[in-house]
């Protein structure tokens, strides 16, 4: 079972912070198909929000096929977000921490590791997107 | 499912000879949703819900609890909870002896369900209600208003003079009350900001005028802020029902609009400007500071005029 937080800051709705935080413990795998969602009533209480935004974020879960209502037992989670690549998120976090050991060792700061890893991201994605777009318009040259 | 579980018609209420406290009040509340009702002191928010409980005597129109007169028709009182200003309980009775009364009096009674509530928050039921802190009397007042069971709950200013913690605590078991019975509600207060999560319907009241009434998903879709460049005299705005608020510098123009019923919400009136979203908080100051002329309290014109007398 989760427990739902909200961000007083947020601008987000806050039925919208409640969907994203249930998507990111399936993510994460904190939570599971079968699991069973907080009672409407318990969320309602515990964060003082109106029910019917609890409902709507289960309703919107339900719309995305993410989320099932049984009537009369509660909301149970039916499908997940996590990939078959959560198994290897320990031994890739490992190897992170290890990295950030030297980067840090190394005289990086935060900001300094934050900016590589952007800068490094962003050009291994637009490297590999080029490709794919030129593929693209050759495809549709050949269409026309 | 959308029944009315509130709706009043031309409301009027007359204190002495000429002093309007509530006057031409139409409005409609759908069951099932938690109302926020908000206005300055004296604006005629406790009025109106006297009238609602049937505790005062209207002078103009009419008000319907589920389709009854709370005035007239006994029937609709079973309906009713109603928690007053500063809960005003028997100081020398303890919860339990309150319990005992409200059994008598009332032919739905969930005594039960007000010992549990009271046992859970360790309150003690033993204890004059005068000896309890503010915050424990104003939840031994909600747990009594609740163990009628009632379809339509009004509370008024139940948060106003309690700390932070207590305001918090109350609310919480209240969105719990509403979670597990679906009670409509109505809570007249001026502290927006505890209310902003709680409730999905709002109405503004000033100068004994309704101002605005709606769900608030619909009325904040139909607001928006525009910023743009310095208007001229007297401009229209397609797709723009009504310039709520305006205020203006040499060279810019800041309104507060609503649209035109079936318009785009964020038709802008040319090059340069742009439409923002709004806020809760901002759409209830808007319409309290447009109606502050008190040469015209109903305010529907006033923010055209300002427009074209600066």
């Amino acid at each position: 079972m989760i427990e739902f937080v909200l961000d007083g800051r947020s601008r987000v709705a806050t039925y919208m912070q409640l969907v994203l935080q249930v998507k990111q413990a399936l993510r994460v795998g904190l939570l599971r198909p079968g699991d069973q969602l907080p009672r409407v009533r318990e969320v309602a209480q515990t964060l003082a929000i109106n029910p019917n935004t609890v409902l709507k974020a289960y309703r919107e879960l339900e719309l995305e096929g993410l989320a099932a209502g049984r009537p009369g037992v509660g909301t149970f989670l039916v499908d997940t977000l996590a990939g078959p690549s959560l198994e290897h998120h320990a031994d890739l976090r490992a190897d992170l921490v290890g990295w950030l050991e030297k980067a840090r060792a190394a005289g990086l700061s935060r900001d300094d590791i934050t900016a590589l890893i952007e800068t490094t991201m962003r050009s291994m994605w637009d490297d590999r997107a080029a490709p794919a777009a030129a593929a693209a318009v050759r495809e549709e040259g050949h269409l026309t | 499912m959308t029944e009315t579980a509130l709706e009043t018609a031309g409301l009027g209420k007359r204190y002495g000879r000429s002093t309007w406290a509530l006057r031409d009040c139409t409005l409609s509340l759908p069951t099932g949703r938690i109302a926020a009702l908000v206005g300055p002191n004296g604006a005629g928010k406790s009025t109106l819900l006297h009238l609602a409980v049937g505790l005062l005597r209207a002078q103009e129109g009419s008000v319907r609890v589920f389709g009854r007169d709370p005035r007239t028709d006994r029937a609709a009182l079973a309906d009713l909870g109603f928690v007053a200003q500063e809960t005003p309980l028997y100081r020398d009775f303890t919860a339990a002896e309150l319990d005992r009364v409200g059994r008598r009096l009332n032919r739905r009674w969930d005594g039960a369900l007000v010992r549990e509530r009271l046992a859970q928050l360790e309150i003690p039921a033993d204890r004059p209600v005068g000896r309890l802190s503010g915050g424990q009397r104003a939840q031994v007042a909600l747990a009594l208003a609740l163990a009628k069971r009632p379809r339509i709950l009004l509370l008024d200013e139940p948060i106003a003079s309690l700390d932070p913690l207590a305001r918090r605590e109350f609310m919480q078991t209240l969105m719990g009350a509403v979670g597990e019975t679906g009670t409509t509600v109505l809570l007249s207060s001026h502290l927006l900001e505890d209310l902003e999560r709680a409730c999905d319907h709002l109405i503004v009241l000033r100068r004994a005028r309704v101002q605005l009434s709606g769900a608030v998903d619909e009325l904040l879709e139909q607001h928006r802020t525009l910023i743009g460049p310095r208007l001229p005299e007297g401009t229209a705005i397609p797709g723009v029902d009504r310039i709520v608020r305006a205020s203006h510098t040499d060279r810019q123009s800041t309104l507060l609009v609503r649209a035109a019923v079936g318009a785009e919400p964020a038709v802008l009136p040319g090059e340069g400007w742009r439409a923002q979203e709004i806020s809760l908080e901002d759409l209830v100051l808007g319409y309290l500071a447009a109606s502050a002329d008190p040469a015209d309290p109903a305010g529907r014109a006033d923010g055209e005029r300002e427009l074209v007398r600066r």
